[in-house]
């Protein structure tokens, strides 16, 4: 019995040592005071690096089910989770300063990023739609509370509500759908609703609607068009911390919760996802890239811009591929890596009592300081999906899995709103490059946060010219991952 | 390769690596330094591409100086690089022009000096890097990594205009690449997965696949070259571009275009270049003919210069599109001739721009009088603009003209109107500037070349009329890779 918890718990480690860290550093950090917020965030850094260690220490090869087949332990999940802890991480070094100048550098922050990252952690590893539902909720809750963590601020208190709102709301459609899947199968394990649906005992109808209802659910956690209106206003109207919060490590989290949804427990209704997929990529990618143009807050852009890069993901699972799964995995990660740079920037270039998130901020960035406005550069590149960038390669991917699809057509639809997107990423390059600086105030950077985005900037250049090693672990954990469930 | 040296590699990488070092002087403090180090750097770059003129062997069409690794195993892509008839002269037309480009702004660019050299020296290697990619992905790399230098030359070192310029520069050719890249990945799978640009040429397809890969390389190329009615752009990038980009722009980088041609669409795609010949045969004519007349209206020169570039090199894609040898070779040495005219050309109005900050015809007049060694150097590349014999200009367009009554005596007839025409806008422009009255104070004041400039503009007459005098070491290093060209183009590449 012992021994059988022990293999029960073995997986999930990390997630007990997150939960217990949270704890004490809830109660720690009501005796330390402001002045020595510092040691919160050290403890909430080791905690990260002590989960990776675990999740490394812990890792087995093969696919584990545990707790009566709730959760899952594979490769595709301890990748993923690892590169959460590196975001959000970077998210917290990057953020220290800005959240210090806001007096937003508290405990709460510190612990509700960690619940959020358990949050993200659970909905990776789920394999049960009970499970997902937990994860999905509880990294909701946390970034809820997130956004409206600055209490006397309007903007950001109505972007809490309306995310609250228009999050409650895709909660219950998703939960809806699962109803729906339950009562057709008769089961909530991924494998079991997969075998159910193949055996084709299943009411199909049933089936269909309940499926039409677990996709809007996840389109409206991705922000895919045309459930998409809250994304706006959320990034815009949170600090820009909260933004690049919500903007990175989620991300990954939603691309492990779309393909254990869909592709290890409803594989048999491919026909039927793929195409109501189609209709969210296209639109998000339309909607996405063409009112971004016209936005003139950076933080504003960027949302429309994460709409339209959902699209692109989403392109990904359409094909029904390994090549495509593992295609989508790649741009949620490159994705991640450049959502952080870009929001990174945005606050590298904010100071106190003044918001950098106006295009015209960026004005004259190479003159004031050419290194960073060279890393933006890269950065937005990268968005664009220019080689030699790694951004490029992300598009290529999803790209060939479409091709091989047979969705050439698709493929022409995709690249053609890439060219409307690159638009608008060319201007930041336009405004940093071309135009003169509106003011001259020295940019004051801490040594660590310009060394990360360096590391980020290059990063991004880096992985551009040698992409091979993160496609193959991308298309091997998926291959490991999503394979065995068949 | 030679002797275990990888002389391809080194002329990619070695500008860059300099282009980065001088980067690294950091502001306009140390301007002097950076434009020492981007000398060096280009001199060498040049230096390093001779083996491949020396080593190049003249009896085969097989690639040479070949290069292969593996660089991303997941989809098969390689790091392959190799030479042949075609490309090796583009190589060394693009690292001769670099330090051209590099002495010529050597006083003129006095703002960011470092990022502007640096701009150039990348550049210039990844436009070898373009001539010299053998893998379609790689290539795809090099050819939109190209793309982000130029957008900041123009952008930050151009004219008035120059915001504008840059972003139409750069969408324009955006457009054409995505729709490539479509076509290279269909091609990937359709070829058993493979990049390599030798595989595709290998690769069956189907009559209306193939129309359709043509047309998304055409969109590619077409933009780049620039073919009529896809060239809106260029005389928009060429005013407002600083005299170094408008250079590269017209010796280099719209021969990259045509290059494209020569390497994807009419070998992976025969048939349907053969179906759709006559589509580009017309617009290569109109770009000759109907461009010819609006450069004949401009009364700014550098827009006159750039309607004269798409003309002539409406030349280069109709001596493609006739499919014979005489039309191949004329419009490869017309690719070359014309990258010296053009560039030395620019580098004439830049020599009167940078002292009179004036494009416009009119404001010129009798400057022949106050710069009479710049009107020699200015008269000899306006002659071979026109296609003076004796001059290199004159090679390309009688050898694509020969070509073109072989294939139908009309088309020759067109397309030789431009020797009118051709000598008719450029002498015209040279009479109205450089003859007549001194046209006013400023014109009085003009100094003549300084020793740099005469430097640049020696080496570049002697170039033109060496090759226009003897061209046989350029025809004799394309002959055999020609041949086999059209033999390739010939077969046909439909699945039995």
């Amino acid at each position: 019995m012992g021994s059988d918890l022990m293999t029960n718990l073995m997986p999930v480690s990390a997630e007990i040592f997150l939960l217990v860290m949270v704890c004490a550093i809830l109660v720690a950090d009501q005796l330390i005071k402001q002045s020595g917020r510092l040691f919160t965030y050290m403890l909430v850094q080791l905690t990260l690096l002590g989960c990776s260690l675990i999740t490394v220490g812990t890792h087995e090869p093969g696919v584990a089910y545990v707790f009566n087949g709730m959760v899952v332990d594979d490769l595709m999940s301890d990748i993923l989770k690892l590169l959460t802890y590196l975001s959000v991480s970077m998210m917290l070094v990057y953020t220290r300063q800005y959240l210090t100048d806001r007096g937003l550098f508290t405990g709460e922050f510190m612990a509700l990023t960690l619940f959020a990252t358990m949050g993200m952690m659970v909905m990776i590893s789920a394999n049960h739609f009970l499970t997902l539902y937990l994860g999905l909720e509880l990294l909701s809750l946390a970034l809820y509370a997130i956004v409206a963590l600055q209490r006397d601020s309007a903007v950001a208190t109505e972007a809490a509500m309306k995310y609250f709102i228009l999050g409650a709301l895709a909660s219950g459609l998703l939960l809806y759908g699962m109803s729906m899947l339950y009562g057709a199968t008769g089961s909530l394990h991924l494998q079991a609703v997969s075998q159910a649906i193949a055996s084709g005992a299943a009411d199909q109808n049933l089936l269909v609607f309940g499926l039409v209802f677990v996709v809007a659910g996840l389109a409206f956690k991705l922000g895919a068009v045309p459930f998409h209106m809250w994304v706006p206003d959320v990034y815009h109207g949170a600090p820009t911390a909260m933004t690049m919060l919500i903007g990175s490590a989620p991300k990954l989290a939603a691309f492990a919760f779309v393909s254990r949804i869909l592709v290890e427990g409803l594989q048999p209704l491919m026909q039927h996802w793929s195409g109501m997929l189609i209709i969210l990529a296209i639109g998000s990618m339309a909607l996405g890239n063409i009112t971004a143009i016209a936005q003139t807050n950076i933080k504003r852009m960027f949302a429309y811009s994460t709409i339209a890069h959902m699209g692109f993901l989403l392109l990904g699972f359409i094909s029904g591929s390994i090549e495509g799964y593992g295609s989508s995995m790649f741009y949620a990660v490159v994705y991640v890596l450049m959502s952080l740079g870009a929001f990174g920037m945005i606050m590298l270039l904010s100071r106190e009592g003044f918001e950098s998130d106006k295009l015209d901020d960026f004005k004259g960035l190479n003159q004031r300081s050419p290194w960073l406005a060279f890393m933006m550069l890269l950065l937005m590149f990268s968005m664009a999906g220019v080689p030699p960038t790694v951004g490029f390669y992300a598009k290529f991917m999803v790209l060939n899995a479409v091709v091989q699809a047979g969705y050439i057509w698709l493929a022409v639809a995709a690249v053609m709103f890439s060219l409307i997107g690159a638009f608008y990423y060319l201007r930041i390059v336009k405004l940093m490059y071309f135009d003169a600086p509106e003011t001259h105030a020295p940019i004051v950077v801490g040594s660590d946060t310009s060394l990360l985005m360096t590391v980020n900037g290059l990063g991004v250049l880096a992985l551009g010219l040698l992409p091979g090693t993160l496609m193959s672990v991308c298309s091997v954990a998926v291959q490991q991952s999503l394979l065995i469930g068949h | 390769m030679i002797f275990g040296f990888p002389v391809i590699s080194v002329a990619i990488w070695l500008p860059i690596i300099f282009g980065i070092l001088v980067l690294a002087t950091g502001d306009d403090k140390n301007a002097p330094l950076a434009r020492m180090i981007a000398l060096v750097g280009s001199v060498l770059g040049f230096l390093v591409t001779i083996p491949l003129y020396t080593g190049f062997m003249l009896d085969t069409a097989e690639m040479q100086f070949v290069e292969r690794h593996q660089w991303i195993p997941r989809f098969n892509i390689e790091y392959f690089l190799g030479v042949d008839g075609i490309s090796v002269l583009f190589i060394l037309l693009t690292a001769f022009f670099t330090p051209l480009v590099v002495v010529a702004g050597w006083k003129v660019i006095e703002k960011r000096v470092a990022q502007y050299m640096a701009s150039f020296l990348i550049m210039s290697g990844i436009m070898i890097g373009v001539f010299a990619a053998l893998d379609a992905i790689l290539f795809y790399v090099f050819w939109e990594a190209m793309l982000i230098p130029m957008f900041l030359i123009i952008g930050v070192w151009g004219g008035a205009n120059r915001v504008y310029a840059a972003v139409k520069f750069f969408l324009y050719t955006l457009l054409g690449s995505l729709l490539m890249l479509v076509a290279l990945i269909y091609l990937y799978n359709q070829s058993g997965g493979s990049f390599s640009i030798l595989d595709f040429h290998q690769t069956l397809i189907p009559m209306s696949a193939q129309i359709l890969i043509f047309i998304a390389f055409f969109f590619a190329f077409a933009v780049k070259v620039p073919m009529f009615p896809v060239h809106t752009w260029l005389p928009d990038a060429h005013v407002e571009a600083p005299t170094g980009g408008s250079v590269v722009l017209a010796a280099i980088m719209l021969k990259v275009g045509a290059y494209g041609f020569l390497r994807f669409s009419m070998p992976i795609a025969p048939d349907a270049s053969h179906e759709l010949a006559g589509v580009m045969i017309a617009l290569s004519l109109i770009a000759v003919v109907y461009i010819g007349l609006v450069a004949l209206t401009q009364t700014d020169m550098k827009k006159l210069v750039a309607y004269s570039s798409i003309s002539h090199m409406g030349f280069v894609t109709l001596g493609f599109f006739i499919f014979n040898a005489y039309g191949m070779e004329g419009a490869l040495l017309q690719m070359i001739s014309h990258g010296f005219v053009s560039g030395a050309l620019f580098l004439c109005i830049g020599v009167l721009y940078d002292r009179m900050h004036s494009r416009n015809i009119a404001d010129y007049g009798g400057v022949v009088n106050t710069m009479p060694v710049f009107a020699a150097f200015f008269m000899l590349f306006a002659m071979a603009n026109s296609g003076l014999p004796g001059t290199s200009g004159f090679v390309g367009e009688f050898i694509v003209i020969l070509g073109a009554v072989k294939a139908n005596f009309w088309y020759a007839f067109a397309a030789a109107s431009t020797l009118i025409f051709g000598a008719a806008y450029t002498l015209w422009m040279y009479k109205r500037v450089i003859f007549g009255a001194v046209a006013n104070s400023h014109v009085a004041e003009l100094t003549d070349l300084t020793w740099r400039e005469i430097a640049i503009f020696t080496v570049l007459a002697i170039t033109v009329l060496g090759m226009g005098l003897y061209p046989l070491p350029f025809s004799e290093i394309m002959h055999t890779s020609v041949n086999e060209f059209l033999v390739h183009v010939a077969r046909s590449k439909l699945p039995m």
